[in-house]
């Protein structure tokens, strides 16, 4: 997995994104949309595969932080950007990245407060925590009128483009990549394969789990940042358990702890929805005459599929769809 | 102090509702060691099946005898339902990492939750009214205003913790189950048929799931297919605050979180109170991870 020259597609992938970004004009904005979306999912997946997949803790409460970030970035946008003075280019590529970086920093924060605590604990635990912490972020948000309440936080500008989206997917990637590849970084692969023994070799294992959690934490708000200023439209409901679970869905199908693979399921996963929304609007011709079928029910059925899939692919595939090496999980 | 007493009785009320949500978590994590997270979609299942057998099969309501039957039959469904659902999802996975059961678990908890919210397989996503099982009249002892309904809903979740009381302790596969929990391997060599018993457990835990589902929609009458996801919740916190794998101790949670939660709704907080039971969790987790009755347990290597 290891590519000798990594800061190379780094940069191939940022100027691709930049490319990109300059044609955005004359994509379709369905699409354009949707290809953003995916960008996010690469962000939230990648982040998350640090914490569950190569450090083998369980986090329930992505959505959480994402949460978070996105509500900061969202108010720094909405509050703050118009008493600055800035023209509409300063917004866009000083003040908009910087608030990315505050809703991330922010969402890092409470990722530390959450996980100092709490992963002392070991799997169920953990997961239940942070699903806990999830819902009272959730129950925070419907409650504080300052950001909108239950009726959610409107009118934040359309600051995400391409380049931001792919930048920063590229960079987490990069950033979980790199992280694992250094010496130091082996540590957090020693938690995941056997917690016991890591410590007896003298790995502060309660300190490698908080920093990955801190890490996984900071681009999970970055992400929320990107969603923020990509629907221009926030929702407390929209960070619920199903968000987190669809966060976990990608990393468990990409395979915990593979770089690629969680690219690809959440690339998948983003676009999955769309296509069977587009195909439960279409009907196929009847060859028998007579009325033609209607694809309708697909609409109704997709929660059902990924449900069920999620349920095959743990009986028959525990490891994932892109999993050569044996598995990493915690065998306890 | 009328108010006091009161709120004293709805948290109890609530809490006999946890507690019998959470004796099924703790349950299943005795035998199975693992979070069975499909347990709360049990739990909502259980009211749509009384729905469905006054609504649909015509069992009378406000009558003594139709709410029995609607009960009875909520938990005898539920019952049959956790045991497919252990001998389909669960079983294949015994040996498997926990981590594996877990998402397994969520995997199930959400295709309940899906069909149940389809308009063709299931009920559809709108919330409906649940009709009254029981007679229901009002009562008024000293300042105190208590519904009869109220008191069936005590009765019966009192009466369903002594049965399993009795049945935990006082008969063979209570024993089994006992010893189960207590040492999987060793249950085994003595000649106990493992899955037997976790089938039972299984069934035994969501039954109990179903009986709160009934009465929880009893008090709460409007019933829908993510009613379970919050009280499956809040009972899950329940079992650990009481020690999980600890049957008293999730009673004791279950009544702790019910009488927290009602007196912090009749304060200005009120809006947080879906929060107040993962701070508790959080809490907990932090000064006491074995809960108030467990015994902390020392990791071998």
């Amino acid at each position: 997995m290891a590519f000798p020259k990594a800061q190379r597609w780094l940069l191939a992938a940022l100027l691709l994104s930049g490319g990109a970004s300059a044609l955005s004009g004359s994509i379709d904005p369905y699409f354009l949309d949707v290809v953003m979306g995916v960008g996010v999912g690469i962000v939230l997946a990648s982040s998350l595969n640090l914490i569950n997949g190569f450090t083998g803790q369980f986090s329930l409460g992505h959505a959480g932080f994402m949460a978070v970030g996105a509500y900061t970035s969202a108010m720094l946008s909405t509050v703050v950007a118009p008493r600055t003075g800035l023209g509409p280019v300063a917004l866009q590529w000083v003040f908009f990245p910087a608030s990315l970086v505050a809703g991330g920093a922010v969402a890092a924060l409470a990722g530390l407060a959450v996980g100092a605590p709490s992963l002392r604990l070991k799997g169920d635990y953990l997961a239940i925590v942070t699903l806990g912490f999830g819902e009272i972020i959730r129950v925070v948000l419907q409650n504080v009128d300052a950001v909108g309440g239950a009726r959610g936080l409107t009118g934040v500008p359309a600051h995400t483009n391409l380049l931001w989206t792919f930048g920063t997917a590229s960079l987490t990637v990069y950033t979980v990549w790199a992280l694992l590849e250094s010496t130091r970084g082996r540590g957090f692969l020693a938690v995941a394969d056997d917690e016991v023994a890591a410590e007896a070799m003298g790995l502060d294992t309660t300190r490698y789990k908080i920093t990955a959690f801190g890490i996984g934490s900071f681009f999970a708000g970055v992400a929320g940042g990107l969603y923020a200023h990509l629907k221009g439209y926030l929702n407390p409901g929209g960070f619920s358990f199903d968000k987190s679970i669809e966060i976990v869905v990608m990393v468990i199908l990409g395979g915990m702890g593979r770089h690629a693979g969680v690219v690809f399921a959440a690339i998948l996963l983003t676009l999955l929805p769309e296509g069977l929304r587009e195909l439960g609007s279409r009907s196929i011709p009847n060859p028998f005459g007579g009325p033609a079928w209607s694809l309708d029910w697909i609409k109704d059925a997709r929660m059902i599929l990924y449900s069920l899939l999620l349920i095959l692919l743990m009986l028959l595939r525990p490891e994932g769809l892109f999993h050569r090496r044996p598995s990493r999980m915690p065998s306890s | 102090m009328t108010e006091f007493l009161q709120q004293l009785l709805n948290g109890v009320l609530l809490g006999a509702i946890y507690a019998l949500i959470a004796l099924g978590y703790t349950m299943v994590y005795g035998v199975l060691r693992f979070i069975n997270f499909a347990h709360s979609d049990v739990f909502m299942l259980g009211a749509f099946v009384a729905w469905v057998s006054v609504e649909k099969l015509g069992l009378p309501t406000r009558s003594l005898l139709g709410g029995l039957g609607a009960l009875l039959a909520a938990m005898s469904v539920c019952a049959a339902l956790g045991v497919v659902i252990e001998r389909l999802a669960y079983r294949p996975l015994r040996r498997r990492s926990t981590l594996t059961v877990l998402i397994t678990a969520i995997g199930v908890s959400l295709l309940i939750q899906n069909v149940a919210q389809s308009p063709r397989l299931g009920f559809g996503p709108n919330p409906r009214a649940f009709p009254e099982l029981f007679p229901s009249s009002q009562l008024h002892v000293g300042g105190l205003t208590v519904s009869t309904h109220q008191l069936g809903v005590l009765a019966v979740a009192l009466v369903l913790l002594a049965v399993l009381y009795w049945i935990v302790h006082r008969t063979r596969i209570g024993t089994a189950m006992r010893a189960l929990s207590f040492n999987a391997t060793a249950a085994s060599l003595v000649g106990i048929d493992n899955d037997r018993v976790i089938s039972f457990t299984f069934g035994l835990g969501s039954a109990l799931a179903g009986a709160g589902g009934v009465l929880y929609a009893m008090n709460y009458p409007s019933i829908d297919p993510l009613m379970g996801t919050l009280p499956g919740l809040k009972a899950f916190v329940a079992a650990v605050l009481g020690g999980i794998g600890n049957l008293p101790g999730a009673a004791l949670g279950g009544l702790v979180i019910g009488l927290v939660e009602t007196f912090v709704s009749g304060t200005r907080l009120s809006t947080f109170r879906d929060a107040i039971a993962f701070g508790i969790l959080i809490a907990i987790l932090l000064f006491r991870p074995a809960g108030l009755l467990g015994k902390p347990k020392v990791e071998k290597v």
